[in-house]
């Protein structure tokens, strides 16, 4: 394995070998160490010593099930912290296979011009982007398929041309759509920041990655997959299979946590109509191209991935996620699945964040742009961003930006980065790791509703403020070590409930990584690297104050539950380390 | 002299997986369900002949309740099989 280091300013690229401190690190473990060891904290985001870190998970490409997983990190230029994203991709295989530990990106070109970094087995070459640049991503990817027939696409879209925040990194999917995204933080605008715009990733002719242990690897992968194949949720026609994501619609609006109208309430009358129950019906009614249980990368096992039909059965988008649905959805007031899907597309083609355009739509209709619910009004939006007018801008940047331009207070926010789909007054232990991790608003940084909403992993009242700092920093590092693994997130419902499958996820990073990991030392070693996430963010110039809930969130009651967020500051702090 | 029990309505929402075990509690709107006074949360799924072993949990107006929960009149209750996501 190696390093590439892409040398934007000189158009080289190096192989370097991989220094001793980094060779038992991976995926976000590995970005997250380089951020801090190679990007200077106050370095402007979109600056010259700006870099971005594109690193597969341990064992990516290699026979584990459901892990196609890569980490693409840097300093986000809409929280001007450090960002992780992580997506589910073939693009993650082939980088492993072709023996590519991580891909350094920095400096950027004297001409100002955008490239290609082409990646074979056989070596690197740098080429001009060409016409490809200012295309959407769908036209884009097409096009690079029939030049490249064998290979995968990483990209930064139109809306990282523009610089918005809102950018996020474009992988293909196993057909190879534009569909698969490290999406949250911009760091699709830093990696057009660096001349960069497509990564050709060619792996034909590679084999699977080998583990150093295969005997050790073989147990571990066959208790995770036993797992992974009995658990409810993951297992073949579990609710994951047959409904994707989007089932937490139901699950979320019933529990009076789905956030509405820009986080107003926590129950909106339509969810029914963009559930994941409504959504699977639609897809098979429909019929034709539509289907539920996709994988997002060969070797899924779990497949909770769609493509959504248009009433004709022609494809329109893949895929149809709980966050996409929800942001575009229910947080506008938005009931028409249709419309949603439209959205998605736009998002992909744009290279831009489902989450953060969600947010901030519900932040402009806050502010009397248009009105919640307002379908045809919201997808015009998209074409102010594609046209890249004022307005346009002012959107791209995000929920924050949108709120300041526009003297909007309820702005859902942490560290600059709009809350994902669930509301932290009324699921309190994820509020918690939205306002605490390193990383700003962010579900899957500390996905604490696995026991507060789920019953998986234990259960816990969403409701109460009680012991959320502790169980939000428990899950904020036990995750950090995963997003490191290479797996899948979602194999935690399994892990967290069967302790084999645990052992065995455990057992085959050791066997491919060269460490020797138990289960009950993961979270430290995860707390290792929120550990170098919180300082590099303190070195930025962040302070205790960033690890605090929007303002309206301590005194606002929201229904149906009446409550507001409650976790005391101290808490926070003691956590944050702060 | 024996009290008269009053009739406990309830408004059920089957989700997921669970829709099959009454068609009207699956929609937008759930199924308006009259239950014995003292009917459980348990009791219910009996009532509707759902296997115990297919559900994970339910709520009863928006809180998570353990299956011998005494259901009251006017409550909203959302039963679930293992969800999960992102």
């Amino acid at each position: 394995m190696r390093f590439l280091r892409v040398k934007m300013d000189e158009l080289r690229v190096v192989a370097e070998e991989v220094p001793e401190q980094y060779r038992k690190l991976a995926g976000r473990g590995l970005t997250s160490r380089l951020v801090f060891d190679e990007v200077p904290p106050t370095a402007h985001p979109l600056g010259p010593k700006a870099k971005l870190f594109i690193a597969p998970g341990a064992v990516a490409g290699t026979a584990a099930p459901s892990s196609g997983r890569v980490s693409v990190g840097g300093k986000s230029p809409l929280t001007w912290g450090i960002k992780e994203a992580n997506a589910g991709t073939p693009v993650a295989q082939s980088l492993a296979r072709l023996g590519i530990k991580a891909i350094i990106v920095e400096g950027e070109p004297m001409d100002g011009r955008y490239w290609m970094l082409k990646v074979t087995k056989d070596g690197t070459e740098l080429m001009p982007a060409g016409d490809l640049v200012g295309k959407g991503l769908y036209e884009a990817y097409a096009a690079l398929k029939e030049r490249f027939p064998t290979a995968g696409f990483i990209a930064c879209g139109p809306g990282a041309e523009r610089r918005l925040a809102t950018a996020g990194v474009c992988f293909n999917d196993t057909e190879g759509r534009p569909s698969r995204y490290s999406g949250r933080g911009g760091l699709g605008a830093v990696m057009a920041a660096k001349g960069l715009k497509f990564i050709v990733v060619d792996g034909a002719g590679t084999q699977p990655v080998a583990p150093l242990d295969e005997e050790l690897f073989h147990k571990g992968i066959a208790k995770l997959r036993e797992a992974i194949l009995t658990h409810g949720v993951t297992k073949p026609g579990g609710t994951l299979n047959s409904y994707g994501t989007a089932a937490l619609i139901n699950a979320l609006n019933e529990a009076g946590g789905l956030p509405t109208r820009n986080f107003s309430s926590g129950r909106f009358e339509g969810a029914a109509r963009v559930s994941g129950e409504h959504m699977a019906d639609v897809i098979h009614e429909r019929g034709g191209h539509g289907t539920t249980g996709h994988a997002c990368h060969p070797g899924c096992i779990i497949k909770c991935s769609n493509i959504y039909p248009r009433p004709d059965g022609t494809e329109l988008v893949s895929c149809v996620e709980y966050e996409s649905d929800w942001a575009l959805g229910p947080n506008c007031g938005i009931d028409d699945l249709d419309a949603i899907a439209e959205m998605i597309w736009h998002c992909n083609d744009l290279g831009i964040d489902t989450i953060e355009m969600g947010v901030t739509i519900g932040v402009a209709m806050e502010a009397g742009l248009l009105k919640f619910g307002d379908a045809k009004g919201a997808l015009a939006l998209f074409d102010e961003i594609r046209k890249g007018t004022a307005l346009g801008h002012i959107l791209g940047q995000g929920a924050a930006f949108t709120g300041r331009a526009f003297g909007v207070i309820r702005v859902p926010t942490v560290k600059g980065q709009g809350m994902p789909a669930y509301e932290p007054r009324a699921v309190k232990g994820v509020g918690t790791t939205y306002i605490t991790s390193p990383m700003g608003a962010d579900h899957t940084a500390g996905y604490a509703v696995a026991p507060e909403i789920l019953s998986v992993g234990g259960k816990a009242d969403p409701l109460s403020a009680e012991g959320k700092a502790d169980l939000s920093k428990a899950f904020q590092d036990t995750t950090a070590w995963l997003d490191m693994s290479g797996y899948c997130l979602f194999i935690a419902f399994p892990i967290l409930d069967i302790a084999s499958g645990f052992e065995g996820a455990v057992e085959s990073v050791n066997a491919v990584l060269g460490t020797d990991f138990k289960v009950s030392d993961v979270a430290s070693f995860g707390g290792q690297i929120v550990g170098w996430e919180r300082e590099f963010n303190r070195r930025a110039g962040m302070t205790a104050a960033h690890n605090r809930p929007p303002e309206f969130m301590r005194y606002e009651k929201l229904p149906p539950h009446n409550t507001v967020y409650d976790v005391p500051d101290e808490e926070l702090d003691r956590i944050a380390g702060v | 002299m024996m009290t008269e029990r009053s009739p406990v309505r309830v408004h059920v929402y089957l989700y997921a997986t669970l829709r099959r075990f009454h068609a009207g509690a699956g929609g937008d709107h759930g199924a308006e369900m009259e239950v014995p006074d003292g009917t459980s949360i348990a009791g219910l799924y009996r009532l509707l002949g759902i296997p115990e072993d297919q559900v994970k949990q339910a709520f009863v107006n928006g809180r998570r309740r353990e299956p011998n929960y005494l259901l009251r009149d006017g409550d909203r209750v959302g039963v679930f099989p293992p969800i999960a996501g992102g």
